[in-house]
């Protein structure tokens, strides 16, 4: 062959059977396939940017002040106090309900249910759950929680974050069974069958070797369960409707959700960033990155788990 | 004692009968824990079919196709939120099918293992962002800085950074249920048509994205709904919140069928005094949950094909 080509074999095979014509076009076209990917990372890159030069300078001016602040029409003296006890109350209550009823039911799909057509629905059905439009469980939350809860026992006022938080926990429900179903199908079958050998019942193999084999499986899922509840905000304008947000007339939307009974983080940055005023604008990214902030930690925590505790069989 | 030895029967084997009694109070447990979602979706069903009736009782027929969405004035115009909606979703998905499927086929056809331990995991920290922040992000960066510096007519709420934005919602999850379905074409095909002398971009396109049209087919449903039921985005960007006329002008303000229920739900339509306003919100999420669910199930049954010829 006339041309010299110095390198590995490998490049010099490769080169000879390509004739030394690069491919232009295919590298474009990869070169493309990257660009799409960055640029989707790059629009997160920007939000974050937006939201922090926004936001920052509230969060350094006000420090802790921000933090523990009750709301206020006034923006330099409100702050996330009331919004961000809201939120996490909710999220006690959601690992109260979601946690035992989604890794129950998890449990049952995948160790003690037949693969019976009765099955089957059960785990379609659970899936349809999960692509259901959150604002639709707000309206599961107001039927069921608000209406049926003031109706049996008389808890107007405080019943609200009651509400919002089962209105939470069934929204998350589908998502912990998926995953732990997930955790518990990764675990082997020899492990199972090794302890049924020796004696165990059902129970004994899922209580001292199926679920400590995939805990870390299930924990991780379940404080990502915790992560979306914590951010979603539709639902809950529903549940908290019926309290608030109709009782003042003719106030702004701002008013009406800061009169309302209880608040949530996600609900107090929708309110600040409604209101056309760039003081509240400021708020609103100030909440938003101790919402993200929050969350980071949550989902490191989930990763970390997973890492620290994996096992691959 | 006296029975003659190693003569064992199922019943030596069973174990205590009290051992017995808690193995089965603990299946009926789990087994009622697995109840509660069919539960669950029994009564959303159950509480949207029952209270869309009631609003249909309320109502005259013709309120439903209405000039415009203005519940206050006993306006229910559905095309109107139809129109809203599909816009939106269109837009999403403009963005979000040609990003994600991009992303889907560098991640698992082009990047090196080490590229995509990194990249992925970012790609899916997209999912976990609440829509609440990309709502924020529209209305101060997308809708001034973006939609009207490239359109001139377009007004400040207006559908297409409604659209923009579930778009970026909704490249994650497109990105990612496509990539699985990618990664789960056999090795064998792909090398089949290196060794025939196909290029990497040849073998991508014509024998790993053919091979995996079902799973990708059922990443674009699942987008296509996860647009069609955002709702943050749609309420603060898109301008409905105070009733909107029939429009398919995507620079313009709209309503959708998630914008409507939260826009009742947060009262900004002043819906206090009539009572078929506020039954709407029922009929309207009967609707959605309806779309929705047929998707699902749409995008499920892709998968299962898929499955089956994987």
């Amino acid at each position: 062959m006339g041309a010299v080509v110095t390198g590995t074999t490998s490049a010099v095979v490769t080169a000879q059977l390509r004739g030394n014509r690069r491919d232009v076009v295919g590298s474009l076209f990869a070169a493309g396939l990257l660009g799409a990917l960055l640029l989707s990372l790059l629009i997160l890159v920007v939000l974050l940017w937006e939201v922090f030069r926004t936001g920052w300078p509230v969060l350094a001016d006000r420090g802790v002040g921000f933090l523990t602040a009750g709301p206020s029409s006034v923006p330099a003296s409100a702050g996330i106090g009331a919004a961000l006890a809201g939120s996490l109350a909710m999220m006690v209550i959601v690992a109260l309900v979601a946690f035992p009823f989604g890794i129950g039911a998890a449990v049952y799909l995948e160790e003690y249910a037949r693969d019976t057509r009765v099955t089957r629905f059960v785990a379609t059905n659970v899936r349809n759950l999960a692509g259901v439009p959150s604002i639709v469980y707000g309206i599961l939350g107001l039927v069921l929680f608000v209406e049926v809860l003031n109706r049996v026992i008389d808890i107007h006022d405080t019943g609200s974050l009651l509400s919002g938080g089962l209105t939470l926990a069934v929204l998350v429900l589908p998502i912990v069974i998926i995953t732990t179903s997930e955790a518990l199908r990764a675990v082997p079958r020899s492990l199972r069958e090794a302890a049924f050998g020796v004696g165990a019942t059902r129970w004994e193999v899922i209580r001292h070797h199926v679920l400590p084999a995939a805990a870390p499986g299930i924990l991780t899922g379940t404080v990502l369960s915790l992560a979306r509840a914590f951010g979603e905000t539709a639902p809950l304008l529903l549940v908290g409707a019926v309290n608030g947000f109709f009782a003042t007339g003719d106030a702004g939307v701002i008013e009406r959700l800061l009169r309302s009974p209880y608040s949530a983080l996600p609900v107090q940055i929708l309110a600040w960033t409604t209101v056309p005023n760039e003081a509240f604008k400021a708020l609103a990214a100030a909440a938003i990155l101790v919402m993200m902030a929050i969350l980071l930690v949550v989902n490191g925590v989930a990763i970390w788990l997973r890492n620290r505790y994996e096992r691959t069989w | 004692m006296a029975r003659p030895a190693a003569v064992l029967t199922a019943a030596d084997l069973r174990g205590g009968s009290a051992r017995r009694r808690r193995e089965a109070a603990i299946r009926r447990l789990f087994g009622a824990a697995a109840a509660v979602s069919v539960v669950i979706s029994a009564i959303i069903v159950i509480a949207l079919v029952g209270r869309a009736i009631d609003f249909l009782r309320q109502i005259q027929p013709a309120w439903l196709v209405a000039e415009g969405w203005f519940p206050r004035r006993n306006e229910f115009s559905i095309p109107t939120l139809a129109a809203g909606s599909l816009i939106v979703a269109g837009i999403a998905m403009l963005i979000a099918a040609p990003l994600g499927l991009a992303s889907a086929i560098y991640l698992s056809e082009y990047a090196r293992p080490r590229a995509r331990r990194v990249l992925k995991p970012i790609v899916e920290l997209l999912a976990g962002l609440p829509s609440i922040v990309v709502a924020f992000f529209a209305l101060t960066v997308i809708s001034p800085d973006v939609v009207q510096r490239i359109f001139s007519s377009a007004t400040f709420f207006n559908m297409m950074a409604a659209g923009v934005g579930v778009g970026i919602l909704s490249v994650s999850l497109v990105a990612t249920v496509a990539e699985d379905a990618l990664r789960a074409v056999p090795r064998s095909l792909r090398e089949g048509a290196y060794g025939l002398g196909a290029r990497r971009r040849t073998t991508s396109l014509r024998v790993v994205v053919p091979a995996a049209t079902s799973g990708i087919m059922a990443a674009l449903i699942l987008g296509l709904s996860r647009a069609i039921g955002e709702t943050m985005v749609v309420l603060i960007v898109a301008g409905g919140t105070g009733g909107s006329l029939f429009t398919v002008n995507p620079l313009g303000p709209g309503q959708t069928a998630t914008g409507a229920m939260a826009a009742l739900a947060i009262g900004s339509d002043q819906v206090r005094g009539s009572s078929a306003a506020f039954a709407s919100l029922f009929f309207v999420g009967l609707l959605l949950f309806t779309v929705t669910f047929v998707l699902n199930l749409m995008s499920e049954r892709f998968v299962r094909r898929a499955r089956r010829h994987g």
